[in-house]
């Protein structure tokens, strides 16, 4: 059974966001660069499938060179082989705009699922793996909890928790699964994970190596238009509740919600 | 030329959800501010009686799309049929919940109609004709503001929870109309073969009115009965902080922050949650923030409405005892 995770390098989610002098953008520097979260869980589950069933798993990481860590941290989880779609033109595309670079890579590689994180927890858009399956003509099945690979290798069995409830799904293969917290703990990378990940196989291709036109990337290309970041409204430090006892807090707080706030 | 602003309402076993009525509600500001029609398109099956209630909240038009394929939500199915409905009339702004099952449908939506669509945003404004969206990023650490560029329909999906629900008007009525679609069971790759539901009734953090969470102050999972106690008398839902998920007290579900849910409800309260920008990430949508902790110097208290500096094992209970007065 053969496995694709594409992923993406996001920032620590620790990470202060600092917006740009331009208002559009966020300021890069200083930035630690880690994968993106729920992609960790794409990777992880791959790895299972992998041990279970056999075959490969190969990992898809866009963007400019220092994404190249994130693909080797994947690749020293376990991953057989990555690639990294690198250009200059990419610079400033939107989600749409990736999700076709990233569809085009897979096309050119055998699979029988592919797994991305949900959402990226920088832009929160959730919209690639939805564009990549679109393109490939395969169907998705996203924010998934569980995952069973039937036997024959030929069809899949996922929860997908909704409000209240959690369906279970089949699908025919191959499919496009977004990974979801509490499908799995990814594993660490172990160290000799990690010197053998640096012999592993990984491929740098351009656009014009997956027969794509650079004219149709880049910030001119863009459908979603950034208008203008700025901070998150303010929240102001409220009242401090005083009080002698834990009792007259509880009695104050407890006031001040139904009287102030009218929360109670 | 593509005009009028539709908005896709969400359905359960033929029950409206709360979310549909958000849409509806903005969907009539947005339509009234273009000075064109509001379409409400309604899937599902036998969801045709279901369509008149959208009239009194200010739909001009509701098209229902009835098929036994249609319910449950399959992604297949409702992409199908909503991608058709859209070529067929051009509607110029298609909004949609960012609940799982619209986050979902607008992804595979937008990658079908090849167009861009503005995910989970918590204001939408009219200007020049143009639709322009406010979506927190970065899970709330920035907002951007954005706007569609040779992309019909403008696409966008709202964050449940913060846009308000207009007064109904009795004496408003939609005309309901059946739309025309065709589905092909070749389309349909994926199937829902069972539904499991949660019996514990307890209602999803990203649709609860209030959240009682509980971080590493805990110490630990027996210590959540504290706050479940609570929770019982004010009508909340229980969540958790990263660190208290991953220390395995509390399941995934109910991880509030930049990597669990993105919550807004009325009331927060914080209990021995210190406020690593993690967390603040995911709940600073809350109307109403309370803080109990220990540590008079946690960043929590710097977005908190109201702070207690106390032994959350003191204060919780105490606070339990004296909400009663209130409910």
């Amino acid at each position: 059974m053969n496995i694709i995770v594409c992923l993406k390098q996001v920032p620590d989610t620790e990470t202060q966001i600092k917006i740009g002098s331009d208002g559009k953008s966020i300021v890069t520097d200083d930035i630690k660069w880690v994968m993106n979260p729920y992609d960790e869980f794409g990777v992880e589950e791959a790895l299972r499938l992998k041990e279970k069933h056999g075959g490969e798993v190969t990992v898809i990481g866009l963007g400019p060179k220092r994404v190249t860590e994130s693909i080797r941290t994947a690749l020293a989880m376990g991953a057989d082989k990555g690639i990294l779609v690198s250009d200059e033109a990419l610079e400033g595309s939107d989600s749409l705009a990736h999700a076709k670079a990233l569809a085009a890579a897979v096309k050119d590689t055998e699979y029988d699922l592919i797994f991305t994180g949900q959402r990226a927890v920088d832009d929160d858009l959730g919209i690639v793996g939805a564009t990549v399956a679109e393109l490939l003509g395969i169907p998705q099945l996203s924010l998934i909890v569980k995952v069973e690979v039937a036997e024959d290798g030929k069809s899949v069995k996922v929860e997908r928790p909704i409000e209240g409830e959690t369906l279970i799904i089949t699908s025919t293969l191959p499919a496009l699964i977004t990974a979801q917290k509490g499908l799995n703990e990814p594993r660490y990378a172990s160290l000799p994970g990690i010197m053998k990940a640096k012999k592993k196989p990984l491929a740098e291709k351009s656009l014009a190596d997956l027969g794509l036109d650079s004219a149709d990337f880049g910030t001119g290309a863009r459908k979603l238009k950034i208008l203008e970041l700025t901070p998150p409204p303010g929240r102001q430090a409220g009242k401090i509740i005083e009080g002698e006892t834990p009792q007259e807090k509880a009695a104050q707080l407890a006031k001040l919600l139904h009287e102030e706030a009218k929360v109670l | 030329m593509a005009q009028g602003v539709w908005i896709i309402a969400e359905q359960r076993d033929g029950e409206i959800r709360k979310i549909s009525y958000e849409l509806v509600s903005e969907g009539r500001r947005l339509a009234d501010a273009l000075g064109q029609d509001l379409t409400v398109v309604l899937l599902g099956s036998n969801v045709k009686e279901k369509a008149a209630e959208f009239g009194p909240y200010g739909a001009d038009k509701v098209l229902v799309a009835d098929d036994s394929r249609l319910s449950p939500y399959t992604t297949d199915a409702y992409v199908s049929v909503i991608s058709q409905l859209v070529k067929a009339n051009e509607p110029g702004i298609l909004l949609l919940g960012a609940s799982v099952e619209g986050k979902d449908l607008a992804g595979r939506l937008a990658a079908r109609l090849d167009v861009a669509m503005a995910q989970d945003c918590t204001a939408f404004a009219v200007e020049d004709g143009n639709l322009v969206a406010t979506r927190p990023i970065y899970a709330g650490k920035a907002y951007a503001k954005v706007t569609f560029e040779n992309s019909w329909p403008q696409m966008a999906t709202a964050r449940p929870k913060v846009m308000s629900i207009r007064e109904p008007d009795p004496s408003r009525s939609a005309e309901v109309v059946d739309a025309s679609f065709t589905l092909d069971d070749a389309e349909l790759k994926t199937k829902v073969v069972d539904v499991v539901k949660d019996e514990s009734g307890k209602v999803d953090l990203t649709e609860a009115d209030k959240i009682v969470s509980g971080g590493r102050g805990m110490k630990g999972p027996e210590n959540y009965t504290i706050l479940e106690a609570l929770a019982a008398i004010i009508g909340a839902s229980v969540g958790a902080s990263r660190s208290a998920v991953d220390a395995g007290w509390r399941p995934h579900a109910d991880q509030v922050g930049q990597t669990g849910k993105v919550v807004s409800p009325n009331l927060y309260v914080a209990c021995g949650i210190s406020g690593a920008i993690q967390h603040l990430a995911g709940m600073s949508t809350s109307k109403v923030i309370v803080a109990i902790n220990k540590d008079e110097d946690a960043p929590i208290f710097q977005k908190a409405d109201y702070g207690v500096v106390g032994d959350l094992f003191d204060v919780v209970p105490a606070l339990t005892e004296e909400v009663k007065k209130y409910m």
